[in-house]
């Protein structure tokens, strides 16, 4: 089922600068994967190495955090939003220089 | 008001405040201007190189709106003299410039029943939420935990548009003079995006986590009069 994946500016880098890119999958984690596929780099940012989403992001379908939902196992359908949420900070990260 | 943080995102949120008549106005940051802020830390000129930012900030404040008192900390925030620097204060505003300073000041404000701004901005995104312990969302119901700060790349490695800063600093000072007037709708459990290249907005929708570490046993609602969004 292809759906839309929103994709914060911080990530954009593995997406050629997109915004909005499409992905296919049955569930969220699918998603993902498929992200992976076609943006080799992006699953690092999103999940650790047990597959599980990192616990600084979080991943949205329809404005509803997939925590509250079903996890990765969220099931997807055709015309769904994801969205990726990270989090930021910016600035020199408390270092004096 | 308590502004952690008088860089890109606390110069434009101390001004503001400032501007706005804050009666008072605590800045606390441990950090001296260096030449690479100034294109976003708009208290801070050429002139005050090598000076304590908040010697910076409070001087051009002070000269811009004598009717506010300015106290000044050149420390760096943490779980010692938090007490004593959140004392007194009606809000706090999260200008900090490091991803564990900000989840620290997350539970710090929590712990001490403080509505906090929270505000951050990288290359050209910026993002904003408020915080009212015991009543919405957190950062930590958002994000359980920080990622290695090595793995986020700051404002001084990866860049970010100077502009990011006025526009989210700005929005904060406007959450924080909400917050103590009571009107309006906060940006309570929605955080507020902003991408700079697409000029667009979004609202994320939060709710607070049952299970999260820091503010689920929280159960004394701050301000509660408060309309939150």
């Amino acid at each position: 089922m292809p759906v839309q994946v929103r994709i914060p500016t911080p990530l954009r880098k593995f997406t050629g600068g997109a915004e909005s890119v499409s992905a296919s999958g049955t569930t969220v984690g699918a998603i993902v994967q498929d992200l992976e596929s076609r943006h080799a780099g992006l699953k690092e940012r999103i999940c650790d190495e047990a597959g599980k989403v990192r616990r600084f992001v979080n991943l949205y379908i329809n404005g509803e955090d997939i925590r509250f939902l079903s996890s990765l196992d969220t099931a997807v359908k055709d015309g769904d939003e994801i969205s990726i949420v990270p989090a930021i900070a910016g600035g020199s990260d408390g270092a004096r220089r | 008001m308590l502004v952690v943080g008088v860089g890109a995102l606390g110069s434009a949120a101390a001004e503001v405040l400032a501007a706005a008549g804050v009666g008072r106005l605590r800045l606390v940051d441990f950090d001296v201007v260096e030449r690479s802020n100034l294109h976003r830390q708009l208290l801070h000129r050429t002139a005050d190189l090598g000076r304590p930012k908040v010697e910076s900030a409070a001087a051009r404040l002070g000269a811009a709106y004598p009717e506010v008192a300015i106290e000044t900390a050149a420390t760096r925030l943490d779980a010692g003299n938090a007490d004593t620097l959140f004392a007194g204060q009606a809000c706090v505003v999260d200008a900090t410039d490091g991803i564990a300073a900000k989840f620290l000041l997350n539970d710090l404000a929590i712990r001490l029943r403080k509505p906090l701004v929270h505000g951050g901005i990288l290359r050209f995104h910026g993002q904003l939420l408020s915080v009212l312990p015991g009543v919405s969302a957190c950062l930590r119901c958002l994000f359980e935990s920080p990622p290695d700060p090595a793995t986020i790349p700051s404002c001084q490695e990866a860049g970010v548009i100077g502009s990011l800063a006025g526009t989210i600093g700005t929005l904060q000072a406007a959450e924080a003079v909400r917050i103590v007037t009571g009107e309006g709708t906060l940006l309570t459990d929605r955080l507020l995006t902003y991408d700079a290249l697409a000029a667009g907005w979004r609202h994320v929708r939060l709710r607070r986590n049952p299970t999260c570490s820091v503010c689920r046993a929280v159960a004394a609602p701050v301000a509660a009069a408060i309309r939150t969004g």
